[in-house]
């Protein structure tokens, strides 16, 4: 009983943890994202709240949190209040399965990862179709016309773009035989960039199609119909205040990291190094410990300037280009390229 | 432990199952459905069925209600009126349920030596063990009725193809 309780005790403690530095995370993906689309755009972005306005994210949270909550006389009450709940708490579960550094055991409990699931990949994408919900829902009980185009929208492209998605990972799946997330980086940290699955596995196809699916499944430009102003207002969330309308924001946020730390993990290497043991080894057991983590969050912060280069430079689709790309290109490219990694595979071994 | 779970998911599999008959809305009634789908999974967590659990997941909470609940917003369905029924369903309902029930207890209760008893996180059937089962033993059935699906598929492109 006692092993359990410090089970229970250290576990909580680390979802405590892994929670407050992913939040604070989102909350700086905010700022990042304003001061590079400032800089692409020939502006500053926000710089007069703290030094190179770096307490702006903090000015921002009190200013959502101040604000009057309003709800709409005519919305279907509750499903309004449970959608954002529902947006919010999907996009931060998917953490839960994601492991940020080498497997590290202090009384048994690993300290790096929360939950060590032998079929991880599959609780991400659970997580991910179960979160079309909180989209789909905000903009129907909204009673909106402009919210429920933009979550009707939502819907039909994260159906679409999920299989292309899920596709995309068989891939992966097949050369490292296991759904464990630790294993599919463990088969790919032998010999440095050139044992990733982006390199070496021969995965780049998968890669593209991953990362724009999962952009399609993020709603981030060039895929953003569904909360495109110029034609719906705010899109779905139109009808949301202060912290409800927060929430989506966090929920969009944290899912962009989600899919940064899981194209690093399937294609990177995760917290591998990428020059395998050509570096010395420097620093004591600590240093040692949080190296891996160090890089894991180096390849999860190119992925994140990466989706704001790409929204600072790509205009967006247009919605039948959408569906027909996600459909008739998307699709066969990732079931040819499941043929022929099994093809490979097969006569390999 | 795996007894409260199994108490705690399977009550919410039966409330969400008569939610999802009691509500007069669409989209609550598909909401219930996807919490007794969500709850049967967690239930097959429990007997150590780890993908097929996630695959409920996947594949009926995620994409099947998904496009249920799609349908009803995009439809605009509204709220069904009360109705009593007609008579003939209480006198030939009520009674046909019940002997259903009573047929399908008394057989359980019979074979209950010859069906075996699976006990709560006992064992694991891991992914590999299942592909290999899937892939190897049931071989012939799998791609039968993956081309099932696949004629069903043809028959709905045909069905809602606009005639010029």
């Amino acid at each position: 009983m006692n092993t359990l309780l410090l089970f229970v005790l250290l576990s909580l403690l680390k979802v405590a943890i892994v929670t407050v530095i992913l939040l604070t995370s989102v909350a700086y993906t905010v700022l990042l994202e304003r001061k590079v689309v400032g800089r692409i755009q020939n502006r500053w972005g926000p710089s007069r709240v703290g030094p190179f306005g770096l307490l702006q994210p903090l000015a921002d949270g009190i200013k959502l949190f101040l604000k009057e909550d309003i709800i709409p006389s005519g919305v279907y009450r509750p499903l309004y209040l449970l959608a954002p709940m529902i947006a919010l708490g999907c996009a931060l579960i998917s953490i839960s399965v994601i492991p940020f550094g080498a497997a590290l055991r202090v009384h048994g409990v690993d300290l790096f990862q929360i939950a060590d699931l032998n079929i991880g990949l599959l609780v991400l994408l659970a997580v991910t179709s179960v979160g079309v919900y909180g989209i789909a829902l905000s903009g129907w009980a909204s009673n909106n016309k402009y919210s429920l185009m933009g979550s009707v929208r939502a819907t039909a492209q994260m159906i679409s773009y999920e299989l292309a998605l899920g596709l995309s990972l068989v891939g992966v799946v097949l050369r490292a035989g296991s759904l464990r997330l630790r294993d599919i980086v463990n088969i790919q940290s032998a010999h440095g960039m050139r044992s990733w699955n982006i390199f070496g596995g021969f995965q780049f196809v998968a890669f593209f199609i991953y990362l724009i699916a999962a952009y399609a499944e993020t709603n981030r430009t060039p895929f953003d119909l569904p909360e495109a102003e110029t034609e719906l207002t705010g899109g779905y969330h139109t009808e949301y205040s202060s912290m409800k309308f927060a929430m989506f924001f966090m929920a969009e946020y944290a899912n962009m990291i989600t899919v940064g730390c899981v194209a690093t993990l399937l294609f990177l290497g995760g917290w591998s190094s990428p020059f395998g043991h050509l570096l010395p080894v420097i620093g004591g057991p600590i240093v040692q410990a949080l190296l891996p983590v160090a890089w894991f969050v180096a390849k999860v912060f190119f992925f994140l300037f990466l989706y704001i280069w790409v929204r600072g430079t790509l205009p967006r689709f247009r919605y039948d280009q959408l569906m027909g790309f996600g459909w008739k290109v998307l699709m066969p490219l990732a079931l040819a390229n499941i043929i022929v990694t099994s093809l490979v595979l097969a006569i390999r071994s | 432990m795996h007894l409260v779970l199994f108490l705690i998911f399977a009550g919410l599999c039966l409330a969400g199952a008569l939610n999802l008959l009691f509500q007069r809305h669409p989209i609550n009634s598909a909401l219930s459905l996807i919490v007794v789908m969500t709850s049967l999974a967690v239930l097959y967590l429990l007997l150590g069925a780890e993908f097929l659990a996630l695959a409920q997941i996947i594949v009926y909470s995620g994409a099947i209600m998904v496009l249920f609940v799609f349908v009803i917003m995009l439809l605009n369905v509204s709220a069904e009126e009360r109705t009593h029924g007609s008579r003939i369903a209480y006198l030939a309902g009520i009674p046909g349920v019940l002997a259903l029930f009573a047929i399908l207890a008394s057989i359980f209760l019979s074979l209950t030596k010859n069906l075996g008893s699976a006990q709560l996180g006992e064992f694991l059937v891991t992914t590999s063990d299942l592909s290999r089962v899937l892939f190897r033993d049931l071989l012939l059935p799998f791609e039968v009725t993956s081309v099932l699906i696949l004629v069903a598929i043809l028959g709905a492109v045909v069905l809602a193809r606009k005639e010029h």
